[in-house]
C-alpha cells in the first residue's frame, strides 16, 4: 500500500474522509465552446494565494513606520535573499489577481452566471472585487514612496466628497488631518489584518455557494442542450478539470516569474512631505477610469460640486452592479437586454477612460 | 389732535385729505433721505480718495505740474509711488516754497525751484545722512551714503566739476523714487546693471573718460548675469556688488581677491597661500580676473585649465617650465575623474534601465561628483598634490559604484538565467500535465 493510500485510510478511519469529500468526487464542469471562461475563477484565487505567501514572506523584514518603511523595502529588495523576487511578484501578482477578477466578473456576467439560484455568489463575488481594490489602494502606499505618498492624498481626498459623512471618512483613513507615519500604520493595519479577515471570510462564502449550485451554463449552450440532449457533455471536476485549472495556474506563475525577473517592480524615491506632488500623478490603473471621470467632471454642473457628483454617481452605480442578478429578476421585459447593455457598457467605459486616463497629462 | 383726526376720518373727503397729506410727507421724507444718502456717499468717496493718495499729491504744485510737459511734467500716480511722498512728505522738502497755497512757488517762503546737480547729493543727505531724522521713517536704513559717495569716482569727479557723473538721481529716480526693495525700482537687483550701463554702455556719452564701454555687454553673458536673470537667485552679483552702490569705484589690482573673496571663499583661501600669490603680485596682475576676467566671467570649466588650446594656464607657462607640466597634470587628472564618474553613471544607468534596485550607489556617486567638484575648487592652490588627493578620494568612490553597478548586471544576469530554468521546467509540467490528462481521458 502506497503511503498517500495509508494517509488516506487514516483520515478516513477518522474523520471520514471519502465521506467529506464525496460532493467533490461528484462534482462536474460543463464542456462547451465556452468553458475556458470558467479557469478565470481559479486563476485569481491562485494568484490571491500567492499574495497571501509573498505578503507573509514580506512581513518578516517589512516595518510600518514612516521612518523605517522605505528603508525597510529598499533592505528587501537588495539585501535580503530572494527578496526582490518576493516583492516583485507580490506587485505584479495584486495587478494580476485584479484583473483577472475583473475578466472573471465580465465572464459571468456576459455568460449570465449571475441569475438565480447563484445572485449570492454574484453579490460576494463583486464585493471581493472592492476588497481586491482595497487590498490595492491600502497596498501602494507601505513602500512610502513619492508616488505613493501623494496618490494616496489624493485618493482620500475623493472619500471626503461623501456627503455628511465624508471628512470624517477621511480622518478615519488618514488617521488624522493629513496623511502621515498614522496613515501609514492604519494601511498597514487595514492590509494585512482588516482586509485578508473580510476577504477571507467572503471568499470561503464565495467558493462554497459555487460549490453549492455547481457551475453555470451560458443561456445559449442551455438552450442547444435541451434541444439535443446528446449534445451535454460535462467533465469532472476531480482530476480532469482541475489538472486542467493547474495548466492555467503554471501559466499564471510562468507570467508572474517573467515580469517579476525582466521587470522589477520599482521602488521610486522616499515620500517627502514637505515636497510638491509630482507633476501628472495618476492613481493605479484599475483606479485610473475614476480618476480620469472625476478630471473631466466640471467644478460646478448646476449648483452641485462635479466631484460629490462624481463620488454620488461611482456609488451608485457601484450599488446597482451589485445588485444586478435582482435587476434581471424584475419581470422587465427588457430587463435580461438591460443588464447585458449595461455590462457592455461598463467595460467599454472602464476600457476607454483608463486608456484615456493613460494618454491624458 | 385726535378730534381733529377722528373728524377728518368721518367724511369722505376728510378721508382724501388724509391720504394727499400722508402721501406729501412720504414724498419728502424719501427725497430728504436720498440727498442725505448722496451727500454722505459723496463725503465717504472724497474721504477715500484722500486716503488713497499721499498729502503730497494734492499739493498744488502737483496740480500744475500734472499738466506740463517733459522734465517739469510730475503726474498725481508718478508721485504717488514715491517712497517720499508715501513716508508723507510733500515737493517742499526738495523744493521748498509753500505746496498748500496758490503762492507755492513763493521764494519767501523758501522756494527753490529748479535743483543744480551738483548740489543734489548734499540735499538728499540732508534727511539722509541724519541718523536721528532716517530712524523714525528706517531704522536700518545706512546713513553714510554721502560720506561714501565722496569717495567714489562719481563724488570725487563731480567734486572736480563734472557734472556728467552720476548723482543720486539718475540711478534712484527723482520723482518716482521706489524703495530698493520694490522690483520696479531702479537700483533692486535686477535692474541696477541696466541703471549702470544707461551710461556706462553708452559710448557717445562715456567719451572722455579713460574707460571702456562694453562692461555691460560683457556682464550680460557672464555666468553671474545668468544666476541674477535666468536662475532668479537674487543674491548673485550685480555691478554694485563688486563696485560698490555710492561708493562705486573699481576694485585696484590688490583688491581684486578681496571683491570676489565675499562669495569665493574657499577659492580665495587657497589662493591666498598659493605659489600664484607672490606671482602674481610681482607681475602686477590682479588675483581672480587674470583667469576668470572681469565682467565677461563665464561658467568655468575644465577646458580652462592645462595646456589646450583654450587652457588659461599657457597664457603664462611655456612649454618645459614645471607649471606647464603641473598645469597639464592636473587637467590629466580632471579628465580621468570625470571619465570614471561617466563611466560609473553609464553601468549604473543600464542596471536601473533593467529594473535593478541601484539608488545606494547612484547616491555614492554624487559623492564622487562633490569630490571633482571639490578638486576643482582645490585646483585654486595650485598645489598638484592637493588635487590629486581630492581626485584619489572620487576614483576610488566611482570605482565602487561601478562595481555595484556591474554586480547589479550580473545579478540581473542571474536572474534571466534563473528564469529561463524556471520557464522550461514550467513547460515540461505544462506537457506533462497535458500528457497525463490525454491518458486519463483515454482511459
Amino acid at each position: 500500500m502506497s503511503a498517500f493510500a495509508l494517509v488516506k485510510d487514516w483520515l478516513d478511519e477518522r474523520f471520514g474522509w471519502a465521506e467529506l469529500t464525496k460532493p467533490l468526487r461528484k462534482k462536474t464542469v460543463p464542456m462547451h465552446r465556452l468553458s475556458y471562461w470558467y479557469f478565470l475563477g481559479g486563476i485569481t484565487l491562485f494568484l490571491f494565494v500567492i499574495q497571501v505567501c509573498t505578503g507573509i514572506l514580506l512581513l518578516l523584514y517589512y516595518r510600518p513606520s514612516a521612518n523605517e518603511a522605505f528603508e525597510s523595502v529598499q533592505y528587501i529588495t537588495t539585501q535580503v535573499q530572494f527578496g526582490w523576487l518576493v516583492r516583485s511578484i507580490h506587485s505584479w501578482s495584486a495587478n494580476l489577481m485584479i484583473l483577472t477578477a475583473f475578466a472573471h466578473m465580465f465572464s459571468v456576467l456576459f455568460l449570465k452566471a449571475y441569475r438565480k439560484p447563484r445572485e449570492l455568489t454574484w453579490i460576494t463575488g463583486a464585493l471581493l472585487l472592492f476588497l481586491a481594490m482595497g487590498f490595492g489602494f491600502s497596498g501602494y502606499l507601505l513602500p512610502w514612496n513619492t508616488l505613493a505618498f501623494f496618490a494616496t492624498k489624493v485618493g482620500t481626498e475623493v472619500a471626503g466628497q461623501v456627503p455628511i459623512v465624508g471628512q470624517w471618512i477621511v480622518i478615519f483613513l488618514r488617521g488624522g488631518e493629513d496623511v502621515t507615519g498614522a496613515t501609514l500604520t492604519r494601511f498597514f493595519g487595514f492590509h494585512v489584518a482588516v482586509l485578508p479577515g473580510i476577504t477571507t471570510l467572503l471568499l470561503g462564502v464565495h467558493i462554497l455557494l459555487v460549490q453549492r449550485f455547481g457551475i453555470s451554463v451560458p443561456p445559449s449552450v442551455e438552450e442547444q442542450w435541451k434541444r439535443d440532449p446528446s449534445a451535454a457533455r460535462e467533465m469532472k471536476f476531480f482530476p480532469n478539470f482541475a489538472l486542467r485549472e493547474m495548466i492555467a495556474w503554471y501559466i499564471a506563475l510562468g507570467v508572474l516569474g517573467a515580469l517579476a525577473a525582466l521587470s522589477p517592480w520599482g521602488l521610486g524615491a522616499k515620500a517627502d512631505p514637505f515636497v510638491p506632488a509630482p507633476a501628472g500623478i495618476k492613481p493605479e490603473w484599475y483606479f485610473l477610469f475614476m480618476f480620469q471621470t472625476l478630471k473631466l467632471i466640471p467644478a460646478k454642473i448646476w449648483f452641485i460640486d462635479g466631484d460629490l457628483l462624481g463620488v454620488l454617481g461611482f456609488g451608485l452605480a457601484g450599488a446597482v452592479w451589485v445588485l444586478l442578478p435582482f435587476v434581471e429578476g424584475l419581470k422587465w421585459r427588457l430587463a435580461r437586454v438591460f443588464v447585458t447593455g449595461l455590462g457592455v457598457f461598463a467595460l467599454a467605459y472602464i476600457v476607454s477612460m483608463t486608456i484615456y486616463g493613460y494618454v491624458a497629462k | 389732535m385726535s378730534a381733529i383726526h377722528n373728524e377728518i376720518m368721518q367724511t369722505r373727503d376728510g378721508e382724501r385729505l388724509r391720504g394727499t397729506a400722508s402721501a406729501r410727507a412720504s414724498q419728502a421724507w424719501f427725497l430728504l433721505a436720498v440727498a442725505i444718502w448722496v451727500a454722505v456717499a459723496m463725503f465717504a468717496a472724497s474721504q477715500a480718495h484722500s486716503a488713497a493718495l499721499p498729502q503730497a499729491v494734492q499739493s498744488t504744485c502737483v496740480d500744475c505740474h500734472s499738466a506740463l510737459d517733459a522734465n517739469l511734467k510730475v503726474t498725481g500716480e508718478q508721485y504717488a509711488q514715491d517712497i517720499h511722498a508715501q513716508k508723507g512728505l510733500t515737493c517742499a522738502g526738495c523744493h521748498g516754497g509753500d505746496p498748500t497755497s496758490m503762492e507755492a512757488m513763493d521764494k519767501k517762503k523758501g522756494f527753490k525751484g529748479h535743483i543744480d546737480r551738483k548740489a543734489i547729493p548734499e540735499l538728499c543727505a540732508k534727511c539722509h545722512a541724519d541718523g536721528a531724522y532716517m530712524r523714525q521713517y528706517n531704522p536700518s536704513l545706512r546713513t553714510d551714503q554721502l560720506a561714501q559717495y565722496k569717495t567714489s569716482v562719481h563724488g570725487k569727479r563731480l567734486a572736480g566739476g563734472d557734472s556728467k557723473v552720476a548723482v543720486c538721481i539718475d540711478c534712484h529716480g527723482v520723482h518716482g523714487i521706489r524703495a530698493v526693495k520694490d522690483p520696479r525700482s531702479k537700483v533692486f537687483p535686477l535692474n541696477v546693471a541696466d541703471t549702470c550701463a544707461r551710461c556706462h554702455a553708452d559710448g557717445k556719452y562715456m567719451q572722455g573718460y579713460p574707460i571702456k564701454h562694453d562692461q555691460f555687454a560683457g556682464y550680460s553673458t557672464s555666468v553671474h548675469h545668468e544666476a541674477l536673470t535666468v536662475r532668479g537667485d537674487l543674491s548673485a552679483p550685480t555691478c554694485t556688488t563688486c563696485h560698490g552702490n555710492h561708493g562705486a569705484a573699481p576694485p585696484g589690482v590688490a583688491s581684486v581677491v578681496n571683491v570676489c573673496s565675499t562669495c569665493h571663499v574657499f577659492q580665495a583661501q587657497l589662493f591666498e597661500s598659493s605659489p600664484h600669490k607672490p606671482a602674481f603680485a610681482a607681475a602686477g596682475l590682479p588675483g581672480c580676473v587674470t583667469c576668470h576676467s572681469n565682467h565677461r566671467i563665464v561658467h568655468p570649466s575644465d577646458s580652462m585649465v592645462g595646456t589646450g588650446p583654450q587652457a588659461v594656464c599657457t597664457e603664462c607657462h611655456t612649454q618645459g617650465d614645471a607649471g606647464f607640466v603641473a598645469a597639464g597634470h592636473i587637467k590629466e587628472q580632471l579628465v580621468a575623474l570625470q571619465a570614471a564618474i561617466g563611466r560609473s553613471d553609464e553601468v549604473l544607468r543600464r542596471a536601473e534601465e533593467s529594473g535593478m534596485e541601484v539608488s545606494q550607489a547612484q547616491l555614492d556617486l554624487t559623492s564622487a561628483r562633490d569630490q571633482l567638484t571639490k578638486a576643482r575648487v582645490t585646483l585654486h592652490s595650485f598645489t598638484p598634490k592637493k588635487i590629486d588627493d581630492d581626485i584619489k578620494v572620487g576614483q576610488v568612490t566611482a570605482e565602487k559604484t561601478r562595481l555595484a553597478g556591474e554586480k547589479a548586471l550580473r545579478e540581473r544576469d542571474y536572474r534571466r538565467m534563473g528564469l529561463g530554468i524556471s520557464l522550461v521546467t514550467i513547460l515540461a509540467m505544462l506537457v506533462g500535465l497535458k500528457l497525463y490528462i490525454g491518458q486519463i481521458e483515454r482511459k
